[in-house]
């Protein structure tokens, strides 16, 4: 048994120390909104965060993760309120949806540490992220929007009504 | 492979189209749905195929296309709820099961593909919900002893004379036994308030939570876990198994040899990918055992050079006017193997009980798919309950249903539900691919620098033979867009020589588009530099008798600023009118020390009428980054049988900071609707080519271009 921080709930989890934390997740915790992409961290679709830092959970072995706080996309916000998901909503980004929870939990990760990221600073956090649909010029759009909201966000969701 | 009737594949459209005349049929028999969704739960009622309203008002419509990013899930309704007039916000949305109403007369089949979702469900959803409302109101009238005629409905309500009111819900069971009305009249457009009108897609929110149910996300009682090992040489078969090792493993429940390969059963999926790699396998590898790119090219050399191939269209006498003409250009193109590379990999839960079998799949073939499951598990294709999940991409690829047999054997044999997932590498290794093709093209021009010649030979393997063995005709999925070349010219001849080259190829995204628009854009770009001419009059002079594609040519050109490029770049461009749709991109570039830098695409598109012009750009956009992966990159290679690229490492797609600037225009036009997901791949490498050649003198005629660009 190896007891693991998942969304702010002490997990146990009997599963071989090789297994990666991507599988703990899908499999052993029925948490799927974290996918499966390549298993080697090519492609980011298996992105969490772990003690708030974006990683990909596809090679991380549960030995290496005892103790650890380990936040997915169904940790992020209890009613899709996060910044980065309002913003991806209100851009319309996903088309067939399969890589935004890893392009979410990194873009959080990003405007975690990096309030007004440039878009140098966005080509640098998600280069790791692959989209087969090409919603890049969107992903950018929103991250940008997200930053907004996160800055004012009383102002900005109230329409700017003062 | 599962052997399918023509009419069930996707090439069935040239044979079909002809007679869908856009007669709408609506089902009288209605699919069963069964465990999981049930629409129009028993207090309301389901109005028709499509269309389901409960008694507390609210509306399910049932979608018969697979969403795979392409939006159908907000398309298709947003045409059913303009007639019906009700708030597209309160719409649900449920896959549809195996049903002759879902058939798409288009494509043959319940298919979907072709980019055609939106061109099929145009009048016939439509005119499902203008039925579905003149019924509600016979209903409501009829309650009320008034006349249909002096109600009228809004927002989901119905009212009638002295400030009566009722929902859609409440009527919605007496509504679903009113008579089918057979004439009704549709809005003209200039009544629309949804049709054309940008809005967010209404499958977005469990794509931004999680807990959007893919394929590889199902999730079921007693559900089990399957690897499948596969030959690493296409097309080779097992030749003898130990799997003595493997099923010592944890949480190992069986080990069976099944379609494709051998499955391992687990608990989980991590122990059956651990205990997969301790089987001990024999393989045969069969035919394939020595085959490599070198070999595949000879094929397809020897077959162009021996075979004059068959004539798919023919006008004048190209070849005499190509003998006759004083000046004429050859030239040859080939074109590589390709992988769909889904971000979702391949994969299937089966649930093989006695009397039938669930499926639950990301499919773009519900059809194939259950015959596919029946075959499998020895039952009627009418056991085989298919439940189509969203598709975490599709491109083509989900159009086979080689993943399936395996989770349905490997169920049958454990009692249990099993879900099979294939790795990156097993997607990677063992997909459908894209053919490669030799493309011989020649083209020859007159004094005034016209276009008087164009003969075109094509040699490649057949997408359509696989699924439809018995079709010889020329008309091939692999020339589809070459027999539209839409340029005028007096003397035209187009030959396709089929030559296999042993391996299983597919429909991939943009399908014949991809590979003739670039021999046609680049050949066409060869033979306006030869005459002299800039390569946008060119084109448009020869465009005179079709004034919408003119049209769309001549604004990207202005939008681009054509032939005033920034600084140190230059300028291609590449015309394409295919699935119905006219577009024109214009790529802008640098070549500095030998390194290209894609700057800018402007991509101007007139598809017809649109209906949802967000979800139109969205896709436009969607083309050209797939078009730029293949472009740059995009090459399957074989050494010994075996395909070298196995990951994202090897087989390199374009990331965020990669992305050039994209800017899409979409032009207002009173066309019918042509198609979005797929047109915008093809141009992206013969305008990215035809701009090196502007930078660098350097005609590139293979792809991809990276690979093109060191073999200098």
């Amino acid at each position: 048994m190896t007891k693991l921080r998942v969304n702010n709930r002490i997990m146990d989890i009997d599963a071989g120390p090789d297994t990666p934390l991507l599988w703990v997740l899908r499999d052993h915790l029925g948490m799927t909104g974290t996918k499966f992409g390549c298993g080697m961290a090519l492609c980011g679709a298996c992105t969490v965060h772990l003690d708030g830092a974006a990683v990909r959970s596809c090679v991380l072995p549960l030995s290496a993760l005892e103790g650890k706080a380990v936040t997915t996309i169904e940790g992020l916000s209890p009613d899709r309120s996060h910044a980065v998901q309002k913003a991806w909503l209100e851009i319309d980004v996903p088309q067939c949806g399969y890589c935004q929870s890893g392009q979410i939990m990194s873009a959080a990760a990003l405007l975690g540490g990096n309030p007004n990221p440039s878009d140098a600073d966005i080509d640098a956090a998600m280069s790791g992220n692959l989209c087969r649909c090409g919603t890049y010029p969107r992903i950018r759009k929103a991250i940008h929007r997200a930053a907004e909201l996160q800055r004012a966000p009383a102002q900005i969701r109230d329409g700017a009504q003062k | 492979m599962t052997r399918v009737p023509a009419e069930l594949t996707r090439r069935g459209f040239l044979s079909a189209a002809a007679g869908a005349g856009g007669t709408v049929v609506l089902a009288l028999t209605l699919p069963g749905f069964g465990g999981r969704e049930k629409p129009g739960a028993s207090t309301g009622g389901q109005l028709n195929a499509w269309l389901a309203i409960s008694a507390d008002n609210s509306f399910t419509v049932i979608v018969d296309r697979s969403e795979m990013g392409q939006g159908v899930y907000t398309a298709l309704p947003m045409l059913l709820a303009e007639e019906l007039e009700i708030p597209v916000d309160a719409i649900k949305v449920v896959a549809a099961p195996v049903g002759d109403a879902y058939i798409n007369p288009l494509n043959g089949g319940q298919v979907t593909g072709t980019s055609n979702s939106v061109q099929d469900a145009w009048d016939k959803l439509r005119i499902a919900g203008a039925q579905a409302r003149t019924m509600l109101i016979f209903a409501a009238a009829e309650r009320w002893r008034a006349d249909p005629n002096t109600c009228r409905v809004e927002n989901g309500w119905i009212y009638g004379p002295g400030g009566k009111a009722v929902s859609y819900g409440e009527v919605a069971g007496a509504a679903a036994k009113v008579p089918v009305p057979k004439d009704v009249k549709l809005k003209p457009k200039d009544r629309f308030r949804i049709i054309g009108k940008s809005r967010l897609r209404i499958d977005s929110a469990g794509k931004v939570d999680g807990s959007a149910e893919f394929g590889i996300d199902i999730k079921l009682p007693r559900m089990l876990h399957g690897a499948l090992a596969q030959c690493p040489v296409l097309g080779g078969k097992v030749s003898s198994l130990d799997a003595a090792a493997a099923e010592a493993m944890p949480g190992v429940r069986k080990v069976l040899v099944a379609a494709g390969g051998v499955v391992v059963v687990a608990d989980h999926f991590w122990q059956a990918i651990q205990a997969r790699k301790a089987l001990k396998i024999t393989w045969d590898a069969g035919k394939n055992a020595r085959l490599d790119n070198a070999a595949i090219r000879a094929l397809l050399e020897n077959a162009a050079k021996s075979d004059p191939g068959l004539s798919a269209r023919a006008e004048g006498d190209a070849a005499a006017a190509l003998k006759s003409a004083r000046q004429s250009l050859h030239a040859v193109y080939e074109l590589p193997l390709l992988a769909h590379a889904t971000m979702e990999p391949m994969n299937c839960t089966a649930d093989v009980k006695r009397d039938g079998c669930d499926l639950y799949v990301g499919t773009q073939v519900q059809q194939l798919a259950q015959a596919a499951a029946a075959t499998a598990a020895g039952l009627e294709p009418s056991q085989v309950r298919v439940f189509t999940t969203l598709l975490g991409g599709g491109f083509g690829r989900r159009l086979d249903v080689d993943f399936i047999p395996a989770a349905v054997e490997a169920s049958k044999a454990v009692g249990a539900p099993v879900k099979v997932i294939w790795t990156r590498e097993d997607d990677m290794t063992h997909d459908t691919y894209r053919p490669p093709a030799r493309e011989e093209v020649s083209g020859a021009w007159d004094a005034g620098g016209n276009l008087i010649a164009w003969k075109l030979h094509i040699t490649s393997p057949s997408i359509t033979a696989r699924a439809s063995p018995s079709v010889t005709d020329p008309f091939d999925s692999v020339v589809e867009y070459a027999v539209k070349y839409p340029y005028a010219v007096p003397n035209f001849a187009l030959t396709y020589s089929r030559q296999e080259i042993g391996i299983d190829v597919g429909y991939m995204r943009s399908v014949s588009h991809a590979p003739n628009c670039f021999v046609i854009e680049s050949f066409m770009d060869e033979l306006a530099v030869a005459a002299g001419k800039n390569p946008v009059d060119f084109r448009v002079g020869l465009l005179k008798a079709k004034p919408r594609h003119a049209r769309v040519l001549r604004t990207a050109a202005q939008r681009a600023g054509w032939g005033r490029p920034v600084g140190r770049r230059f300028q291609g461009v590449a015309f394409m009118e295919g699935y119905t749709t006219h577009m024109a991109q214009v790529a802008e570039i640098s070549v500095d020390a030998g390194i290209l830098k894609v700057h800018k695409i402007t991509c101007v598109v007139d598809c017809g009428q649109m209906v949802n012009p967000r979800i139109v750009e969205s896709q436009i956009e969607s083309g050209i980054v797939f078009g730029l992966s293949a472009a740059l990159w995009g090459e399957v290679t074989i050494v010994a049988g075996q395909v070298q690229q196995t990951n994202f490492n090897s087989y390199r797609l374009v990331r965020g900071n990669e992305m050039p600037e994209l800017d899409v225009l979409l032009l207002e036009s009173d066309e019918p609707p042509g198609g979005i997901g797929e047109p915008s791949v093809a141009l992206v490498a013969p305008a990215i080519c035809n701009a090196i050649f502007a930078a660098t003198g350097r005609r590139l005629r293979t792809l991809p271009i990276a690979g093109a660009l060191l073999k200098s």
